[in-house]
């Protein structure tokens, strides 16, 4: 095997570095080289190398999204951080914890459940890491009361494409001293530089749940119900819509926490929702998951929420229409339903039905991105649909990485 | 930049051409009106003061400067604490007091639209009808703009449970640094793109100016329910906050004032506090009724294991607003204590409390300068009133080494130079001790992006402005068919 200098060079910065394997490929996109970094120290020394050597970059964590956005046009080394891993830090009595990006947000409760509390953040895809939940502004149910991301990230550390390491944010939860780099970095699909670690605000975990469910023949309906009890003061923790192709729809409330309180409050659910409401302390099939399986078509579908009836019955018509079936699942309670085709689908009939899809958010105030898709339905759609500000965001990618190195292409506007 | 006499009269012109004669003030008198904001040791009388009439005329406003090279600096009540919104010498002072419209209130959505000059608390005013309200309450809200809130990302008392103002902004149309209006976030959550309106809030007027916010409407809780507890010392109270965090009760707010606080407001509002007290805590629960009912026993008792020697609980809205009165005017109240006074706003750790505390009453005790503590126990965000008589030879130098040596205990125990004040003019001098060279510089390659030529809000927030320059590095090396996107080329 002839001598690989830029690999020697890599390894020159940090040891952690090997030639590229047939899996170790982006979005189908190989690459040559792959680096483990195990703290921050070594992944700052390696993008140096990076770009001393003029190496495109993409960051990979647990692998679970790197099917979304488009593939990076250009790819030499990819930086996983899977040995970026541990809770550096868990300060029960302040309610925060510092964790490496790299660990696994499945695995954050072994540290954090034993106090009582939680990062209350929903993995959809599981197998994720932090670094990738953040890089991704992936959520789920829960947001309707915890938030998401940037509700969450209180502080974090970067290192950017020229290897300098930088931090915004600290590790108290109110704060406001200096930018927020971290809203920043949250689902930017790692195109401004790599996140090593990140503060969180954590919360209590409640002392009792309720899941109340009622099973609904009209989407519009079910939407309807949704706004009913959004619009009581249950205070409720995730308000869902489960709709499957070609069966009911369920909508369900999760209600959290003391025992008297959630037994009061799930009764008073019970009546909003209608006689045949049930409840239980666990959560519905498909609960916190994506409405489809790998290799399907996953969109993400968004509304004002007095659009959210409209959306749900709109984008079910726009399906039968196409002769699609749809799978729609998602939080009502705050204008986000995800939305699952089979990947077998006709790639045109799947444009179109984005197209119908686009229009119909549009109308509510929504936006319709394309989160994954198999190539020949991504040949056909723009995966982002309109953005605004895009003048903006370029030149905030021209500051942070002006050779586009870091994961050119995946984002939006082809940034 | 342009400071000539002459310079500024060709801007004033543009100006009155631009938006029209009666938005423009050039009068050195009328000038001196907005010289300071609340923070009001620093004046600084601005070469004109612009008050445009909507978004366009913002615009207008911002591409004249561009055209000028001249600097602009947004304000909007001038409440701010921090020096935000300290005009320059040789720049516009863009003032959105004429941009007070509601725009809507929309229920439905839980979203309202408001003008950046729309005061905080009218948004809740407007909202209640409805059965909501803006939950971002700073003790101001009487007074300050909701784009000064923006500005500054504040915070208010119940941002322990709510959050701050960036969790409740959706959408903003902003005019940017170049003139250009540009829409960020909207109705509907989770725009694509970076999210740039995260970044935008909280800037400190140094990234655009907002011309319109939508903000989200918070549905009115079922119940309500404060107390108010005394305790002999600080210790006791915060070892009661901490007792109630670690039962997992998550209160709407718990507020605490020590003696010299408490003795203010009292002199001040009457409110009426237990006598004796070394401190007092304003514990307040919100939520459906069963589930308050239930914390509140809890939280009242917690109270007692951690020796409250009384804890009064409000009957109604009126006792609670007496609660409450005693606290929020509780920084104007120190005037009736000291001739002046500095309010410091800091945050700790909160199991840091006890600790930094008794370095506080030391640095106070060494230098002679006596500090009133008023505080967000539930998130450590401290407001230490630093309080000093101006005429004293040397009080007013101890009184700031007093208040900036608060700030060094607060970086020293992990926490920040500031909770919900802002960095402003005031604090950009203590940047460098809470971050590295490389953490300001790269927050100011975000800023190179918004603002090349460094003209909204210079001086603010960094202590040393980055030279933005030219994008450096272009793309080198790269195959044309590369660039195309072609990725067999691998």
């Amino acid at each position: 095997m002839p001598a690989d200098r830029t690999l020697d060079q890599l390894r020159a910065a940090a040891e952690v570095v090997r030639t590229a394997g047939e899996h170790d490929t982006i979005d189908g996109v190989p690459a040559r080289y792959v680096a483990a970094p195990r703290d921050t120290g070594q992944a700052a020394h390696l993008l140096r190398a990076a770009a001393a050597l003029d190496l495109a970059v993409t960051f990979r964590g647990g692998g679970t999204k790197q099917d979304w956005g488009s593939p990076p046009r250009r790819l030499d080394l990819i930086l996983d951080t899977t040995a970026l891993t541990g809770v550096v830090e868990h300060a029960a009595g302040d309610l925060i914890t510092v964790v490496r990006a790299g660990t696994r947000l499945d695995e954050l409760p072994a540290t954090l459940a034993g106090a009582g509390q939680q990062l209350a953040l929903d993995a959809p895809l599981p197998g994720g890491t932090v670094g990738g939940a953040v890089a991704t502004n992936t959520s789920g149910p829960r947001r309707m009361l915890y938030g998401t991301v940037r509700d969450l990230l209180i502080g974090v550390t970067l290192v950017r494409v020229d290897g300098v390491v930088a931090h915004a944010g600290g590790k108290v939860v109110k704060n406001v001293a200096g930018y927020d780099l971290g809203k920043l970095v949250t689902g930017a699909y790692g195109t401004l530089g790599l996140i090593t670690e990140c503060a969180f605000r954590l919360h209590p975990l409640p002392a009792t749940v309720a899941y109340v469910s009622r099973a609904v023949d009209d989407l519009a309906e079910a939407g309807r119900l949704a706004g009913t009890v959004r619009a009581a003061q249950l205070a409720p923790t995730a308000l869902e819509v489960d709709a499957p192709a070609g069966e009911r729809a369920m909508v369900t409330v999760l209600l959290e926490g003391t025992p008297a309180g959630v037994t009061a409050r799930a009764a008073a659910a019970r009546r909003l929702l209608g006689a045949d409401a049930t409840e239980a302390d666990q959560p519905p099939e498909g609960w916190a998951r994506y409405p489809w399986r790998d290799g399907d078509v996953g969109l993400k579908l968004t509304a004002a929420l007095s659009g959210v009836p409209r959306l749900l019955s709109d984008a079910r018509a726009a399906a039968d229409r196409h002769d699609l079936p749809l799978a729609l699942r998602g939080s009502a309670g705050v204008g986000v339903l995800y939305a699952g085709l089979p990947g077998a689908s006709d790639p045109e009939r799947v444009a179109g039905l984005v197209d119908a899809l686009r229009a119909t958010t549009a109308a509510v105030g929504g936006h319709t991105v394309v989160l994954t898709a198999p190539a020949p339905v991504r040949d056909r759609v723009d995966p982002w649909g309109p953005v605004h500000g895009l003048e903006l965001m370029r030149r905030v990618k021209q500051r942070f990485d002006p050779d586009a190195r870091l994961a050119p292409g995946r984002f939006v506007g082809g940034i | 930049m342009s400071t000539t006499t002459t310079d500024i009269d060709a801007l004033a012109a543009a100006l009155r051409a631009a938006i029209g004669a009666d938005r423009v003030i050039s009068d050195r008198q009328e000038l001196r009106t907005y010289e300071c904001d609340g923070l009001a040791q620093y004046k600084v009388i601005p070469a004109l003061v612009a008050l445009p009439a909507d978004a366009e005329q913002c615009a207008a406003v911002v591409r004249a400067c561009v055209a000028a090279g001249t600097p602009f600096v947004a304000r909007g009540s001038g409440t701010g604490l921090s020096g935000g919104a300290l005009p320059r010498a040789d720049g516009v002072l863009v003032v959105a007091s004429q941009m007070r419209d509601i725009l809507e209130i929309a229920p439905d959505d839980e979203r309202a639209v408001v003008q950046p000059g729309v005061i905080n608390l009218a948004v809740t005013r407007a909202a209640t009808p409805y059965g909501y309200y803006y939950a971002p309450d700073p003790s101001s809200q009487q007074i300050c703009s909701i784009g000064g809130n923006v500005a500054e990302n504040s915070g208010g008392a119940h941002c322990l449970k709510y959050g701050f103002t960036t969790n409740h902004v959706l959408g903003v149309e902003l005019v940017t640094p170049d003139g250009d209006r540009v829409r960020l976030g909207g109705r509907a959550p989770d725009a694509p793109g970076y999210d740039l309106l995260g970044a935008f809030v909280g800037s400190e007027g140094t990234l655009g100016i907002a011309t319109e916010v939508t903000v989200r409407l918070t549905r009115l809780p079922e119940s309500v329910r404060t107390l108010l507890a005394a305790f002999e010392t600080t210790d006791q109270a915060g070892a009661a906050t901490s007792a109630i965090i670690a039962a997992g009760v998550v209160p709407a707010a718990v507020e605490m004032m020590d003696a010299l606080a408490i003795e203010a407001a009292e002199a001040a509002v009457h409110c009426g506090y237990p006598p004796g007290a070394g401190a007092v805590l304003i514990v307040e629960l919100d939520g459906p009724e069963p589930e308050v009912a239930a914390q509140f026993a809890q939280v009242e008792s917690l109270c007692r294991e951690n020796r409250a020697f009384e804890i009064r609980i409000a009957a109604d809205d009126a006792e609670r607003a007496l609660f409450w009165k005693g606290r929020k005017s509780a920084f104007a109240a120190v005037g009736r204590i000291s001739p002046d006074y500095i309010v410091q706003d800091g945050v700790i750790p909160r199991t840091a409390l006890s600790e930094v505390l008794r370095r506080i009453g030391e640095l106070s005790a060494e230098r002679g300068i006596r500090v009133a503590n008023v505080f967000h126990a539930g998130d450590g965000n401290l407001h230490p009133l630093v309080l000093f008589d101006a005429a004293v030879d040397g009080e007013t130098v101890r009184a700031e080494e007093v208040s900036g040596a608060i700030l060094d205990l607060c970086i020293t125990h992990g926490g920040s130079i500031t909770g919900e004040h802002g960095v402003g003019m005031d604090k950009a001098k203590y940047m460098p001790r809470m971050f590295t060279d490389d953490d300001l510089d790269t927050m100011q390659l975000l800023r190179c992006a918004f603002d090349p030529d460094g003209l909204a809000n210079p001086g603010k927030v960094f202590p040393t402005p980055r030279l933005c320059g030219e994008v450096p590095g272009r793309r080198k090396g790269l195959h044309p068919a590369q660039e195309a996107g072609l990725a067999e080329v691998f």
